[in-house]
């Protein structure tokens, strides 16, 4: 090991700084937590949903990440996971859901349906792309995708809330 | 008989160094106070951070998972990541809302679950108030904690929250009674309410031996005042969404959650001092063995939490009118007549 000696007192103290004192910045902490802390919401519109549970019990394990803590109620949850297909007449009561949860909110679109609407893109019934209602974060593609698709989405989220400027706006 | 590891001997030195710089004896008792008083927050607003990240890693353990891993070494800062973005939330209102009753019903609920802690001996003399009625202060400060549950139900202005609130009433009440009566027997047998005398009458057989089916019928209960599972019909998330914290945002959320935890530290604390002899055992210091029985306690509650499915609440409240309230009362019969012929023939 190194030993170095430290001459004058200001070097000295300057030493004790740097070894007891962290900077950040507010912004940096508030990131970090964020995307570290991502509650779901846990509502389920079709055969989707099943691969979310599926994401949260013990094969995939989304707990690791510290994301399997399911709210019930949207006051406490900060992400929106549209998982299915959603119709014209559920689009009302999701939006509210949205509406209901607090900043800062995400919302990830889960296969197909939710991307575009899927096979049933035609359809009368169905809107065409949760995007058309709300603001998505993140897509994924898959019909249903894989839990670990589920997975990558969200670190993908993560990715984007520690970077917002990965994210480019389209112009 | 206590070596330098005790904690009383440790607040003794520390007296010894006030002493030097404070002129006035008075002035060093108010230090220690406030000592006193910053060590017991202490635990408690640690004490939701650390059960947290140890309910969520016993809980993937019951499940064969892993549980948080990612966030800091082992998962450990999982929970502080919690807090700061709870912290950092929006707080919202609901329009309708009563708004002095809501805002007062998370603070109203944490202040029992703190003022419990004065009479908890951590260990032999490490009691911030050794009251004559420690026991009695429990029940009643523990008791407090209902009122808030039906504040924050009624005055979110929400059909969810009126009925957690409304259930939460019913079955604190109702298992509040079998709690105080399996805690009488402990009371009949140690011959004081004062919690150092309880724990110095376990020197030699702990409670949980002479009173068995009282520790049963504590545990069940204590499980139902503390609202987890099997007990959490107060926010059964399949039936009433989150019950009456279903409006709450954030900060205000998060000291419920502080509040709960709180609890379940306390109910531990009082399963230990009452049934599993407070700090009394062999080799290690008295503080150790006090940690180690909680750790024990909390262990098991989280055990019934991740392996019980949740009642109904007609269930729940037949099984504590029937079965849990004869069984207390009949074991204050039982203990009563063995005391009776102890005397009678020692």
């Amino acid at each position: 090991m190194e030993v170095t000696k430290l001459e004058s007192q200001e070097e000295q103290d300057n030493d004790l700084l740097q070894k007891n004192i962290i900077l950040t910045s507010f912004d940096t902490v508030l990131k970090w937590a964020r995307s570290n802390s991502l509650w779901p919401l846990s509502s389920g519109l079709a055969c989707c949903a099943i691969e979310m549970m599926s994401a949260a019990a013990a094969r995939f394990d989304l707990s690791r990440f510290g994301y399997e803590v399911f709210r019930a109620s949207p006051r406490q949850a900060d992400l929106l996971i549209v998982a299915g297909t959603v119709t014209w007449a559920m689009a009302g009561p999701l939006k509210r859901l949205y509406e209901q949860m607090p900043e800062p909110k995400y919302v990830i679109a889960m296969g197909s349906c939710a991307n575009s609407g899927g096979p049933f893109a035609d359809s009368y019934s169905v809107v065409p792309g949760v995007d058309k209602i709300l603001p998505v974060d993140v897509y994924i593609p898959g019909c249903p995708p894989r839990p670990e698709a589920l997975i990558h989405g969200m670190l993908e989220l993560k990715r984007k809330i520690k970077n917002p400027e990965v994210a480019r706006r389209k112009s | 008989m206590q070596e330098i590891t005790g904690l009383f001997k440790i607040a003794e030195i520390l007296r010894g160094i006030l002493g030097h710089f404070l002129p006035d004896p008075q002035l060093v008792d108010i230090c220690m106070s406030l000592i006193n008083i910053g060590a017991i927050f202490t635990i408690i607003s640690l004490t939701a951070v650390v059960l947290v990240y140890t309910e969520r890693k016993v809980s993937a353990f019951m499940q064969r998972r892993s549980g948080p891993n990612r966030v800091g070494p082992g998962g450990t800062l999982q929970s502080v990541a919690d807090m700061i973005k709870l912290m950092a939330k929006e707080d919202i209102m609901p329009a309708g809302a009563d708004k002095w009753m809501w805002i007062l019903a998370p603070i109203l609920l944490f202040i029992p679950a703190a003022a419990v802690f004065v009479v908890f001996p951590f260990d032999n003399k490490a009691i911030f108030a050794d009251l004559n009625i420690g026991i009695f202060y429990f029940i009643a400060m523990s008791s407090q904690s209902v009122l808030p549950f039906l504040m924050a139900g009624w005055a979110s202005n929400n059909k969810y929250s009126l009925v957690g609130g409304m259930r939460t009433v019913a079955q604190m009440l109702s298992y509040e009674v079998p709690m105080v009566l399996s805690i009488l027997g402990i009371v009949m047998l140690a011959g004081s309410m004062r919690m150092s005398t309880i724990v110095a009458a376990q020197q030699h057989t702990w409670f949980i031996v002479l009173q068995p089916i009282a520790f049963v019928v504590y545990v069940i209960t204590a499980t139902a005042e503390i609202n987890r599972a099997p007990f959490d019909l107060v926010e059964g998330e399949s039936e009433i969404v989150a019950g009456p914290f279903t409006e709450y945002t954030g900060m205000r959320w998060a000291l419920f959650f502080l509040a709960e935890y709180a609890n379940l530290l306390a109910v531990s604390v009082i399963a230990t001092t009452l049934f599993l002899g407070g700090w009394n055992g062999p080799w290690l210091p008295g503080w150790v063995w006090f940690f180690l029985k909680v750790g024990g306690m909390i262990f098991l509650f989280m055990w019934f939490r991740w392996t019980f499915p949740r009642l109904r609440i007609d269930q729940l409240m037949s099984f504590g009118w029937k079965v849990l309230l004869p069984l207390a009362l009949l074991n204050i019969i039982v203990t009563g007549i063995g005391m009776y012929i102890y005397e009678f023939f020692s």
